[in-house]
């Protein structure tokens, strides 16, 4: 039996992600052919690595199959309710930022709150006889957040990629997406809301509060996170 | 234990008093269209009820109320006056705390008369509390018309009004907005910019709100920043509404002084005291009844006047046993032109056994 780390298998995130444990004195490698999702770990003795999705790592983490996992903060609360009973945040790892923003087309000079944005979708659902669409991917966490907020004449339309460009296309009227610099906000001719973020987001090492753990396991990943420096 | 069998036997018991208070049993279908729920409520409800769907009928929600339901029967169709009563399931997501239901069972008694409303009032509050007297739990009641007349009241804009109305459930929106128009609130560099008329922008419109709509919007902005800002007085008097929490005798008598200032809620607080005495006819404790002003305010959406819940002082982590209101204004949004008022509650007989086991 080994402990198990997931890690994004791929692009960036992978790479940073393998930066940060190499400077800690873990160091994680893929295997094999360059299309195989296997990887190996030196370093400390008995963690496997396995390769898969940011997007999975909550999902598996809450199902105990894996022990660690980095991922971000946005897809884990996103997922998961409660979330704070199935995972531990370990530590921020200092890249992956992103915010959880929404944004509405740039050339809307009457809206630069969520105040405004409220007066607008009663005036949108009295004028189109339809409510305000926001295209999104995250679902719970913007409905949570337009509530707490008093929103209420909206609905949401997934969006699972290109969002920014729904508005243009009439599919949306607005977006609520993850956006690290802004550009393609900015590209697409939309603006960010003046109020605070959704979620504010970055890579996190996290550590399953219910995957089972032998007593070597135990020892294990007591190693491991001394080597990371988060016993 | 406490079983299902169990439960839906305390619900037939108290539907049986129901009926033979004068109501006529009805069903409605588990599968609701989930456009009208989501029409009333608006996203929010995606949050709280379960969605389902198919290629014909499209999106369904299992039944998350019962009264939508069957206001909306009455309305198609319903002679009056009329009384109905209800037992069955139903869903509520939940995704917070795990030991709330997700799925219960609800017994109700609804009432559409138009000959008085007090009257009406006071007998549904009394046969819920008849039905929960021996649990000895605690009533909270309120009235949201008396904070839908201060509000219209107000000597301001219908525009200003309406927004507030709008807001009378979201008590956070409902404070900022009230902060703002009372002239509190710091207005924003961009926002004064555009008000001044000195913000140009040169982005390219894209989506569905037209020029037209956002022109519009901005007229209505700076014909609202021309306006004088809330009387700080009346401000005030709405505070002091909002913390109103006494027993009726004493909240009655608070309200009236407030009245004397804001002479629009006179109408609903003479009609807090018309309910006051058909509830003393009827025998409630009315000295000893609680009042709170801001009471139905968080999550009874629909109810526009009487409201009220029965709690376990006990056990303070369960919902409310029992809840119900007056609800005119879901009758007209339902009717197609149509309305009628309307008052009634629901009870759960499912936590009713779990206190008498726990007695």
């Amino acid at each position: 039996m080994s402990v198990k780390l997931g890690v994004p298998s791929k692009g960036r995130l992978m790479e940073k992600t393998f930066d940060w444990f190499r400077a800690r004195g873990v160091t994680l490698t893929r295997t094999g052919a360059d299309r195989e999702y296997a990887g190996a770990v030196e370093g400390v003795t008995g963690v496997s690595l396995v390769l898969l999705s940011a997007a999975e790592v909550p999902r598996e983490l809450a199902a105990g199959r894996l022990h660690f996992g980095v991922t971000g903060a946005d897809l884990v609360q996103e997922k998961l309710p409660l979330w704070e009973q199935q995972l531990e945040p370990l530590a921020e790892l200092g890249f992956g930022h992103a915010d959880l923003v929404l944004a509405v087309p740039k050339a809307w000079v009457d809206v630069d709150t969520l105040d405004d944005l409220d007066a607008v979708a009663t005036a949108f659902r009295a004028a189109h006889g339809m409510r305000l669409r926001i295209a999104t991917k995250y679902h719970r966490l913007v409905r949570e957040h337009l509530r707490h907020a008093g929103v209420a004449d909206y609905a949401l339309v997934d969006s699972q990629g290109a969002t920014e460009g729904t508005v243009a296309n009439e599919t949306a009227e607005m977006i609520a997406d993850i956006t690290s610099s802004g550009e393609t906000l900015r590209a697409n001719h939309l603006k960010v809301l003046d109020d605070a973020p959704i979620l504010r987001s970055q890579a996190t090492l996290w550590r399953s509060r219910v995957a089972d753990l032998s007593d070597e396991e135990r020892g294990i990943a007591a190693a491991l996170m001394s080597h990371l420096g988060s016993e | 234990m406490i079983t299902r069998a169990d439960t839906l036997a305390r619900a037939a018991t108290l539907r049986a008093t129901f009926e033979a208070a004068g109501a006529v049993p009805v069903e409605t279908p588990i599968l609701q269209p989930a456009d009208t729920l989501l029409d009333l409520y608006g996203e929010d409800i995606r949050a709280r009820a379960y969605i389902t769907s198919d290629a014909l009928r499209g999106e369904q929600m299992l039944r998350p109320d019962f009264t939508v339901p069957v206001v909306e029967m009455h309305m198609s169709h319903g002679a009056e006056p009329a009384r109905y009563t209800y037992s069955g399931e139903v869903f509520r997501r939940q995704e917070h705390d795990p030991d709330r239901a997700n799925e219960y069972i609800q017994v109700g008694y609804e009432v559409f008369d138009r000959a008085n409303p007090a009257a009406a009032d006071a007998e549904v509050f009394t046969l819920f509390a008849q039905a929960v007297a021996p649990l000895n739990l605690r009533a909270a009641t309120g009235d949201i018309g008396v904070l839908m007349a201060a509000v219209r009241g107000l000597r301001t804009t219908d525009a200003r009004k309406a927004a507030l109305l709008r807001h009378i459930w979201r008590p956070r929106r409902f404070r900022a907005l009230l902060e703002r128009y009372a002239g509190r609130l710091p207005v924003a560099a961009q926002r004064a910019r555009l008000l001044e008329g000195a913000l140009s922008d040169d982005a390219p419109l894209i989506g569905k709100r037209s020029q037209a709509e956002i022109d519009a919007r901005v007229a209505l902005l700076r014909a609202d920043a021309a306006e004088p800002p809330l009387n700080g007085a009346e401000v005030d008097l709405l505070d002091a509404l909002l913390n109103v929490r006494e027993t009726m005798p004493y909240a009655l008598a608070q309200l009236r002084d407030i009245a004397v200032d804001l002479p629009s809620i006179a109408a609903a607080v003479d009609g807090l005291a018309a309910r006051a005495e058909a509830l003393a006819a009827s025998d409630v404790d009315v000295d000893g009844l609680p009042f709170e002003a801001s009471f139905g305010r968080t999550s009874m959406e629909y109810y526009d006047g009487f409201v009220f819940g029965f709690f376990s002082a006990q056990r303070a982590d369960l919902p409310a046993i029992a809840t119900g209101g007056r609800y005119d204004a879901l009758t007209r949004r339902l009717g197609n032109g149509a309305e009628i008022p309307a008052v009634g509650g629901v009870l759960r007989p499912g936590l009713m056994l779990e206190l008498e086991a726990q007695a």
